[in-house]
């Protein structure tokens, strides 16, 4: 690359927090219409060096250059004026607004509501992302949002586009329109700095990747040449163990849902339509979906969080479609939502508490309705051991664990109560690559011994690499249930619901 | 009972005299819910507000510095809130109640030299033809400025979260201050800006109490209407022209149940006093059944590290 291809060249980042470096002497270029890859666990400090690149924290020291010139953005105001333009990997969008009045707020100096309208209009077709800039955002599916965040962008002209885990929330057909477009922004000169765990992805999308870990740059290599396993392992700096699996014929019906039908009970949720199926002992059934298809209500449905007919659940042969949780936990029914903070756990209470909540019921915690305080400490202890959960004692609050590490304790905390019927959420969202492999085998291991497991995720890697069994979820239906092996990405995004209606992109 | 002696054009004109205080401080409170701020203050900072603007009026002999007064002390007090709040990242609902608690003792210790006073008295809209129409003229046009003063804010209000870019920053900020912050807007500075200009508007609406309605100075005079503001904001469904159509009804039944009073109609006055709060807030629980929501951030703390 020589010096007149180079549009941003970051030299000697670094940046503390009061205990951690989140940044190390980071150095790296990124040419004209490059799509460069930054690559790192959680953790790693990639979201704190985009921030300090779109102007939301600012370096301790190092400098940036951009277009030759001094780049040190005070604000995100200054960095998009400068030509950086960012996606979010949680939307930054506001749902009770229409498409057209989130984008004037991210814009410094917006045209009026109409002309603003047609300009969305064309724009989002010519890089076939079709969006109707009057509708509210809160209806729009997570595809739609995406590209309400894309085109805000791209009205800007940006030089650089930063975009955060943007597929995360994808089909794989939505992934195709999303690489589409990227790709002709690169060819039109826009370079992307691309931040992804997902390697196949960069594999296929990227020019250059950057690698860090622990905050510092460990590797710079070409995605193309370089095998996924080779990128995972300079992301953890060690092997990376594989989860195995004896492959075992599956035993009795533990589970079966006969045309499961709920309501969402939130507003904005996806209602339950006519679920039906069943899991066996020593089974792990898989559920994909992207999200909002009704993962949180089913699991509600479930934990017994959303009772329906007595028949429509039936656990061991027992009908318990309108009990609560305590009676379906004492069978042996056990769950860990998605959102780890308020759901799973109470963020403000001890790990002892915490383990006492879902915990009491089986394992005897509690006597006559006084609490064992001795008794949970130890549960609480053997679970922070068995999974090894990184934190100072029992005694600390769920908040003041790093999500992987509060991630390893809620599945753990259910994964040590010998459930008959296990069902997580999202097990490994945002957990690295090494504690997720230690959660996988955690499932695997348990369903050799005889629990029935179902694994909703929105990760399909993740489900091809447990699941025996396999369905999507798509606005609140579930697709016909078919063995995993052998699966095409293609057919699995069809069960998705394919491109959710959405045009395929005309570039 | 004589209901002949209960003149429409009095009523209507009267109403709109007795919706005004609560109007003034509803459209305030309703920009601060907005903007993502829960300031359970109302009723302190309205009572603060009729005290300056009494003291104030009385001492310079104009009305006018009395309303200005009023609506600086309103904002001086909201300021306080502001601070615990915003900087001090103190809870919402607690340092808006005792807001409050410390408003009506403020306002005791100021206005002990004014009990028993008369005010200036606050000029009347007087246009030679208009005003001298029957029926209408006295509705429309016979009132004094204030009145017209809180319509207009409701228009303005409406007009500024509609259609301009400030407005929509602020509705930004109370949907989500996250994603406002992300995209570099000043979550804080919009707030602080907000909290004070429910306070001004309270302070106003006070002072209307003390220097209009009734009018002179007595402890804690306010008598609730702070609180029935702060309800009217949430069964206006955050909508400035419900506000006032839901200031005028309480207005209106609340003088139509003295009239009945004085009229003797046969049913205890306990049914009549309480009428007002029933019949309000019965109307806009009706009305709020549609879709409508309150601002996704309200009542949560923003802290601007992530």
């Amino acid at each position: 690359m020589t010096g007149t291809d180079i549009l941003l060249s970051i030299r000697g980042l670094t940046k503390a927090y009061p205990g951690v470096v989140a940044n190390s002497d980071v150095s790296f270029d990124i040419g004209r219409g490059e799509v460069h890859a930054l690559l790192g666990e959680n953790g790693a400090g990639k979201s704190t060096l985009v921030k300090m690149i779109y102007g939301l924290v600012k370096p301790d020291s190092g400098e940036m250059t951009l277009n030759g010139l001094p780049y040190a953005p005070a604000e995100p105001q200054a960095a998009r004026a400068a030509g950086v333009a960012m996606v979010f990997q949680h939307f930054s969008l506001f749902d009770a607004l229409n498409v057209a009045e989130n984008i004037a707020l991210g814009m410094a100096d917006p045209p009026k509501m109409r002309d603003l309208a047609t300009r969305i209009r064309d724009v989002s077709e010519q890089y076939g992302l079709p969006l109707d800039p009057y509708r509210t955002v809160g209806d729009l599916s997570a595809g739609e949002r995406q590209r309400v965040e894309i085109v805000r962008c791209l009205l800007q002209d940006p030089k650089l586009l930063i975009m955060d885990e943007p597929t995360s929330v994808l089909t794989p057909q939505e992934v195709e329109i999303l690489f589409a477009t990227l790709r002709k922004l690169s060819a039109e000169g826009t370079a992307i700095l691309y931040i992804s765990h997902k390697l196949e992805e960069i594999r296929a999308l990227c020019d250059e990747a950057t690698i860090l870990r622990l905050g510092k740059k460990v590797a710079t290599c070409t995605p193309r040449d370089t095998t996924a396993r080779e990128m995972a392992e300079l992301m953890v700096g060690s092997e990376l163990h594989v989860p195995e699996r004896a492959g075992k014929a599956p035993g009795a019906v533990r589970l079966a849902l006969n045309g499961l039908s709920v309501r969402s009970p939130s507003e904005f949720g996806t209602s339950l339509k006519d679920i039906t199926l069943e899991v066996r002992s020593g089974e792990v059934l898989g559920l994909a979906g992207v999200a909002g298809n009704g993962q949180d209500e089913l699991l509600a449905a479930l934990s017994g969080e959303i009772t329906g007919a007595r028949g429509m659940v039936v656990l061991d042969g027992t009908e318990i479609g309108n009990t609560g949780p305590n009676v379906r936990r004492r069978m042996g029914l056990l769950t860990a939502p998605e959102e780890r903070l308020g759901h799973a756990a109470a963020p403000d209470m001890s790990l002892t508490e915490n383990a006492l909540l879902t915990g009491a019921e089986r394992e005897g915690l509690v006597s006559n309705g006084f609490l064992k305080w001795g008794k949970a400490r130890d549960f609480a202890k053997a679970i922070i051991e068995r999974f090894d959960v990184r934190t100072p004692g029992t005694e600390n609050a769920a908040r003041s664990l790093s999500g992987g590490n509060l991630q390893k304790f809620v599945i753990g905390r259910e994964v040590l109560q010998r459930p008959e019927v296990l069902v997580v959420n999202q097990p490994t969202w945002g957990v690295d690559a090494a504690a997720a492999a230690v959660i996988r085998q955690a499932i695997l291991d348990l369903a050799e011994g005889g629990t029935a497991v179902i694994v909703i995720s929105q990760d399909l890697d993740e489900l091809m690499e447990v699941s025996d069994r396999f369905a999507a979820l798509n606005e609140g239906r579930l697709s016909e249930v078919v063995p995993a092996k052998g699966l095409t990405v293609e057919q699995i995004g069809l069960m998705m619901g394919g491109s959710h209606g959405m045009e395929v992109a005309h570039v | 009972m004589d209901l002949s002696a209960i003149n429409p054009v009095l009523l209507i004109a009267s109403l709109m005299v007795a919706a005004t205080p609560i109007l003034l401080a509803g459209i305030g409170e309703l920009v601060v819910e907005r903007a993502g701020v829960l300031n359970l203050g109302v009723e302190g900072m309205m009572i603060t507000g009729a005290i300056c603007g009494f003291a104030i009026a009385v001492n310079t002999g104009s009305p006018f510095a009395g309303f200005v007064a009023a609506a600086v002390g309103g904002a001086a007090l909201s300021l306080l809130f502001a601070l615990l709040t915003q900087v001090a990242l103190a809870n919402q609902v607690a340092s808006g109640l005792a807001l409050t608690l410390f408003g009506l003792g403020l306002s005791s210790l100021l206005g002990q030299g004014y009990v028993g006073i008369k005010p200036p008295a606050t000029g009347r809209l007087e246009i030679p033809v208009l005003s001298d129409l029957p029926f209408v003229g006295r509705i429309l046009f016979g009132h004094d400025l204030m009145v017209y003063f809180g319509i207009a804010v409701v228009a303005v209000v409406w007009a500024f979260l509609k259609f301009t870019r400030a407005g929509l920053i602020l509705r930004a900020v109370g949907e989500s201050h996250d994603a406002a912050h992300a995209l570099g807007y000043k979550v804080k500075r919009v707030r602080v800006m907000a909290i004070m200009f429910g306070g001004a508007c309270a302070g106003l609406g006070g002072a209307y109490i003390s220097l209009v309605r009734v009018p002179q100075w007595t402890e804690g005079m306010t008598a609730g209407a702070g609180w029935i503001a702060l309800a009217l904001v949430v069964f206006a469904s955050w909508k400035p022209w419900r506000v006032l159509l839901g200031a005028y009804l309480f207005g209106g039944v609340t003088v139509l149940q003295l009239n009945l009073q004085a009229a003797g109609l046969a049913i205890p006055v306990e049914y009549l006093s309480m009428s007002p709060y029933l019949i309000t807030i019965l109307v806009l629980v009706i009305m709020s059944a549609d879709k409508s929501r309150a601002p996704a951030s309200l009542g949560r703390i923003f802290h601007a590290s992530q």
